[in-house]
């Protein structure tokens, strides 16, 4: 089972009142406006929940897995998340309850 | 958008979770601060919610969060050089979508 978009539009109009379209267009924007943000060379930080950054990598010999042939892997920019203390403090107190 | 900061020397211009809300806003337009700052709010809550009770989350086009098991490991104390055993543990992990990682490689 996992979380989606359509849970999380699910839940602003159960819970929030929102009518169905609203909570939609809420939560499409709330991830387009991040995309947007990282793909503008802005880093995202949303307190309690974590950081999203841009990298730069550089360019590295890269192989084939099948045919064992190399292949140079270009320079790209990847994104990286970093969560945040009280996430991580969560998360762990799930791990914690599994033992 | 928000505040800079420096890293590096180097500025990062960063989005925050009020720039997020400002931002909502004036798309919405019908909405007030207040109910959108309200739905950010708890959006940022079911995620957190999510992953602490060991759930997944999968945004299409975006990407998904999943935790990964760091195992039980012996580290030292820093001061005093003494083994300490770790437990294992969780942390959150991201993997972008594709739409998210096209988009952030080919920076505007």
């Amino acid at each position: 089972m996992s979380l989606t978009k359509a849970d999380m539009a699910e839940m602003l109009f159960d819970e929030l009142g929102l009518n169905k379209r609203e909570a939609k267009e809420i939560v499409e924007h709330f991830f387009e406006e991040v995309k947007v943000a990282l793909e503008t060379g802005h880093q995202v930080k949303l307190s309690g929940f974590g950081n999203f950054l841009t990298r730069s990598k550089a360019e590295r010999p890269g192989r084939n897995p099948k045919t064992g042939e190399e292949i140079p892997i270009s320079a790209r920019k990847v994104v990286t998340f970093r969560p945040g203390q009280k996430l991580k403090i969560r998360v762990e107190a799930y791990a914690g309850s599994e033992q | 958008m928000g505040a800079l900061f420096v890293k590096d020397q180097e500025y990062t211009p960063s989005l925050t979770k009020s720039d997020l809300i400002e931002s909502l806003t004036r798309a919405q337009g019908h909405l007030a601060y207040k109910d959108v700052e309200l739905a950010v709010k708890s959006l940022i809550e079911m995620m957190s919610n999510a992953l602490s009770m060991g759930e997944r989350i999968e945004i299409r086009g975006f990407g998904s969060f999943s935790l990964h098991f760091r195992p039980p490991r012996v580290g030292r104390n820093p001061k005093s050089g003494d083994k300490v055993e770790l437990p294992g543990k969780y942390v959150p992990h991201f993997k972008p979508g594709k739409e998210l990682r096209d988009r952030a490689n080919n920076q505007k």
